[in-house]
């Protein structure tokens, strides 16, 4: 029994031993030096992330409120991996920062709920998760303590989730109204597709589309992702992302099943309109981390249509691209990372004659967009295309049309980014910078990721088999 | 034969160039690897005749299939007929030449070599494919390195062009996914798993209302490729800013995946809707045949001039696939050839005239025979190719198109045939004014008169191309045996839908 609670709960035991570990840190007298802190913390997410890998034990606990299985321990280690590569990235910007302990404390805390999140089989634990997840990341937003356009960020961020949570939590609790549980396989078995129960999908659909931001939820990701510290950018765009994804899709083909006709409508609507205005308003940025946040709008957009599929192939295609849409994000907010924590430029105009001075990050940042908009042979060709697969199958091709002409635009503006790195001419374009190791080894991970994931199809197959639709 | 070779080496050309220490080593493994390619191609080209002299009459040889991403049904499928053959050949041709022909490229030499290599990796992998998702991966592989070594190394507006072709061909691409999903969802193996493999797909029946609705898709996809008309417009732009070894793979390669696609992969696997709609195919390659030869007239630059008369002449392409007969599709298979060659020879002799006068216009160059003969002369031999005088490869393949469209009896048929056939007088006149105002007459400028005429590298690449051409030129039925038991099949199944 004592067994079962130490393996199935294994991953937030970990969080938890680790959180504990740097709080004793941090109350402790002995004064470490940033450096010296930064490299064992990396080592202690990596040893996370390793263990992740053994010693996992499918079950559920509390009477099935928190369950885990094999698609789950996977869908965590992706989440660690995630984690640990922007540790690494961060590496400039936290070497200098005063608070750099409380930073980890958060963002793992916010990891944590973001775990119970994915395996709770219940409403409650569910809202919890969510919110352990939620709440920190506004206090991470706004840790370039100096600038005002970081404390923005984390007011607007608080404002807009507390508002998305309220929604979902109304929906919640009309749900428990109309079922009388709160369990999901129960609740399943209880909907029928009365007006009522519509009702309250559109309301935790809405919840959920705050926070994957999707349009017309999306106002409040540019200003966000614009303001908050590199780190937690890319912390908000691929890893809390994914989370969301993740838990939305067990809650759509679990909970929602039956309300499926009513549902897909709706997807493709918020779908078409997410690639459009994403793909649009990215065209114009000239802020790299604006430019990329309006990118990842439409990347969800594309998510959705692979999730539209309801199958197994769609499910698994929708897990794949976030693994490798993890990847490129987090090569392409390492590169902004290193030129922010050097230069303090992060406009793309900045960035003109980048190649003459730094080849190798703009390789990794060149490398890293091919793969968001999908272009071979890096891995997001074969994400994008299984997406659009998955989609497929259903037989809409005005959708899958439509989003194959929006790679098109996709294509235009990532391009422009190359261009202004490689072409452009620039009378004193960014001195040569020196990369920290760190962060060096997390773009190499970033981008045999890039390439590896696609070939390698067997990493499909096994995401495939584990998916238990 | 091991046709995963062709990506190997490539491939291995590739990491070598990027371990390379300076500019001499990085071309000298570049040209290396170039010329094994090119061994190899001979050596396929040899095992071919031998395996089926040996009397194997599948329809591929030398097949491999690997499983790749199973649950999908996707395959590692590879295997060659006689078209692909010869588009192998022409590769490998193109490849040595562009690689010689910008042997002294100094800025940035390892990107450029690396992209060139990664660019040829594109096209054999296109060529060998028999799964249309491989084929896929591959047609799009080959748009990164294109955008990079135009914007990079180009001249003129080299970023606008650069990203106007970049972005025509993804919509290509797009187009063709659309077509490919179409045909993957409506496919039923035996097991009642979907399938990309081509020689599958061939044996089963798509409905026919499925073929109208995606052939467009895939037909113009694979179109923006060989720059179809309207969407031709990435062509002259594309090609003229290039640097010269980038117009001779674009022009010589790449425009022919496109050529490749429509027949392999639209005309092929959707023979019912290819009948349907060979009359738009049929009005979009007249106009842009008419169309690109009168535009050319009006050029003043020599890259546009060539870029324009592409579009001429990759209308006769497809042309011959909208024609479907025998002898016009085997005749579009071999003005894919024909092009290539002499188009990539017509770049190369611009961009060594360009190297040494620093001008393309016509109105400012004259009397070059006298200054760089080499040159000059293959100038003209290019320019005789393209104008179809016989004895190069430019005549025994229109000639074969025109001889396939005439058997198709229909009156608008015929028409656009003698359409077809009366550009080739335009194409003479400007063939002609432009070679010449530029080649002959008085030294326009006195510094002109110091320039140098080939060197090494440049003549061994003229040669390469010239005796390609001379061989297709004067030999026509070699390339015919080649290529026929492969238009034969598609033939047949074209031929099958007709009667029934």
């Amino acid at each position: 029994m004592l067994n079962e609670y130490l393996q199935v709960l294994k991953f937030e035991w970990m969080l938890i031993a680790i959180i504990f570990i740097l709080l004793f840190i941090k109350v402790g007298s002995k004064e470490w030096k940033n450096e010296t802190l930064l490299y064992s913390i990396n080592f202690l997410l990596l040893a996370n992330l390793i263990v992740g890998f053994f010693y996992n034990l499918p079950g559920s606990l509390f009477n099935g409120m928190f369950h885990s299985n094999d698609l789950i321990f996977l869908q965590k280690s992706i989440l660690n991996l995630g984690v640990y590569l922007i540790s690494l990235i961060a590496y400039p910007w936290l070497k200098e920062h005063k608070h750099l302990l409380e930073f980890y404390i958060l963002l793992l805390s916010t990891l944590l709920g973001m775990f119970f999140m994915i395996s709770s089989g219940n409403l409650l634990i569910f809202y919890l998760g969510l919110e352990l997840s939620t709440i920190p990341l506004a206090a991470l937003a706004n840790f370039d303590l100096e600038k005002r356009k970081s404390s923005e960020a984390a007011m607007k961020m608080i404002i807009s989730s507390a508002f998305s949570s309220a929604l979902m939590l109304f929906g919640i609790s009309l749900l428990y109204g109309v079922t009388g549980s709160l369990f999901f396989n129960e609740i399943a078995l209880l909907i029928h597709g009365g007006p009522m129960e519509i009702f309250i999908f559109i309301l935790i659909l809405g919840g959920f589309s705050f926070k994957m931001s999707v349009v017309p939820f999306h106002l409040w990701t540019a200003d966000v992702y614009e303001g908050a510290p590199v780190a937690v950018t890319a912390y908000l765009s691929v890893i809390s992302k994914s989370a969301i994804l993740f838990i939305f899709m067990t809650v759509m083909f679990t909970v929602f099943r039956n309300l499926e006709p009513q549902w897909y409508f709706m997807i493709f609507l918020m779908s078409v309109l997410t690639i459009l205005i994403g793909n649009l308003f990215a065209i114009r940025q000239d802020n790299m981390k604006r430019f990329l946040a309006f990118s990842s709008i439409a990347q969800v957009g594309f998510i959705l249509i692979g999730l539209s599929g309801v199958s197994k192939m769609g499910m698994a295609s929708v897990i794949y691209f976030l693994l490798i849409y993890l990847f490129s994000n987090i090569a392409a907010f390492g590169v902004i990372s290193i030129v922010s924590a050097s230069t303090g430029k992060e406009n793309v105009s900045d960035f003109k004659g980048f190649y003459k001075t730094n080849p190798f990050l703009s390789w990794v940042m060149a490398i890293a967009l091919f793969s968001l908009a999908g272009v071979p042979p890096t891995a997001g060709f074969f994400g994008k295309f299984f997406l659009i697969m998955a989609g497929a199958e259903r037989g809409n091709y005005v959708w899958i049309t439509f989003a194959a002409l929006n790679m098109i635009i996709s294509f235009y503006y990532y391009l422009r980014v190359v261009k202004t790195m490689f072409m452009d001419e620039n009378e004193n374009p960014i001195q040569k910078i020196l990369v920290p190791a760190l962060p060096k080894l997390a773009m190499m991970i970033c981008l045999l990721g890039i390439i590896c994931t696609g070939f390698l199809s067997w990493i499909y197959e096994t995401i495939y088999n584990l998916c238990n639709f | 034969m091991n046709l995963t070779l062709f990506l190997l080496f490539p491939l291995f050309t590739a990491v070598a160039i990027l371990i390379a220490q300076n500019s001499k080593q990085i071309r000298t493994i570049a040209l290396g690897g170039s010329l094994l390619q090119l061994g190899m191609a001979v050596k396929l080209l040899l095992a071919y005749y031998k395996e089926r002299a040996a009397g194997n009459t599948s329809q591929m040889l030398f097949e491999y299939i690997q499983n790749w991403f199973t649950p999908l049904g996707l395959q590692y499928h590879i295997g060659v007929d006689g078209i692909s053959i010869a588009m192998i050949l022409l590769t490998s041709f193109i490849v040595v030449a562009g690689i010689l022909v910008s042997w002294n490229m100094e800025t940035l030499s390892k990107e450029f070599f690396f992209l060139l290599v990664l660019l040829s990796l594109g096209a054999y992998g296109f060529f060998i494919s028999l799964d249309i998702f491989t084929m896929f991966f591959f047609l799009e592989v080959a748009v990164i390195p294109k955008f990079l070594l135009i914007g990079i190394w180009g001249s003129g507006k080299k970023e606008y062009s650069a990203m106007k072709l970049a972005l025509m061909l993804m919509g290509g691409s797009a187009l063709i996914m659309v077509g490919i999903f179409g045909i993957y969802f409506n496919s039923h193996t035996s097991n009642g798993a979907h399938t990309f493999d081509i020689l599958l797909l061939s044996k089963m029946n798509i409905p026919i209302e499925i073929q109208k609705l995606f052939f467009p898709f895939a037909f113009l996809g694979f179109g923006i490729f060989t720059a179809i008309f309207p969407f031709h417009t990435w062509v002259p732009d594309g090609h003229a800013s290039a640097p010269t070894a980038a117009s001779m793979f674009l022009a010589g390669i790449s425009m022919k995946l496109g050529g490749y696609g429509c027949l392999r992969v639209a005309t092929f696997l959707m023979p019912d809707a290819a009948h349907a709609y060979s009359w738009v195919i049929i009005l979009l390659a007249t106009i842009a045949i008419i169309y690109g030869a009168f535009a050319t007239m009006m050029q003043t630059d020599l890259k546009y001039i060539n870029a324009y008369s592409s579009v001429s002449h990759c209308g006769f392409v497809l042309l011959g696939i909208g024609m479907l007969t025998h002898t016009s599709i085997t005749g579009a298979v071999m003005q894919m050839v024909s092009h290539g060659l002499m188009t990539a020879l017509f770049f190369a002799a611009i961009g060594m005239i360009y190297s040494r006068t620093h001008t393309r216009m016509v109105a400012q160059l004259g009397g070059l025979l006298k200054i760089m003969p080499f040159i000059s002369t293959v100038f003209v031999i290019a320019g005789l190719s393209s104008l179809g005088l016989p004895g190069f490869s430019g005549f025994v393949s229109e000639m074969t198109i025109f001889m396939g469209s005439w058997q198709n009896p229909d009156k608008m048929y015929r028409l656009a045939t003698i359409l077809a056939c009366a550009s080739i007088v335009v194409t003479a006149v400007y063939i002609l004014r432009a070679a010449g105002k530029t080649i002959m007459g008085p030294i326009t400028n006195q510094s002109y008169e110091k320039l140098s005429d080939a060197s090494w590298n440049e003549k061994f690449a003229a040669v390469v191309l010239i005796s390609g051409i001379l061989i297709v030129g004067i030999a026509p039925f070699w390339l015919i045996n080649l290529i026929e038991p492969g238009t034969e099949i598609i033939i047949n199944k074209l031929g099958a839908v007709i009667s029934h």
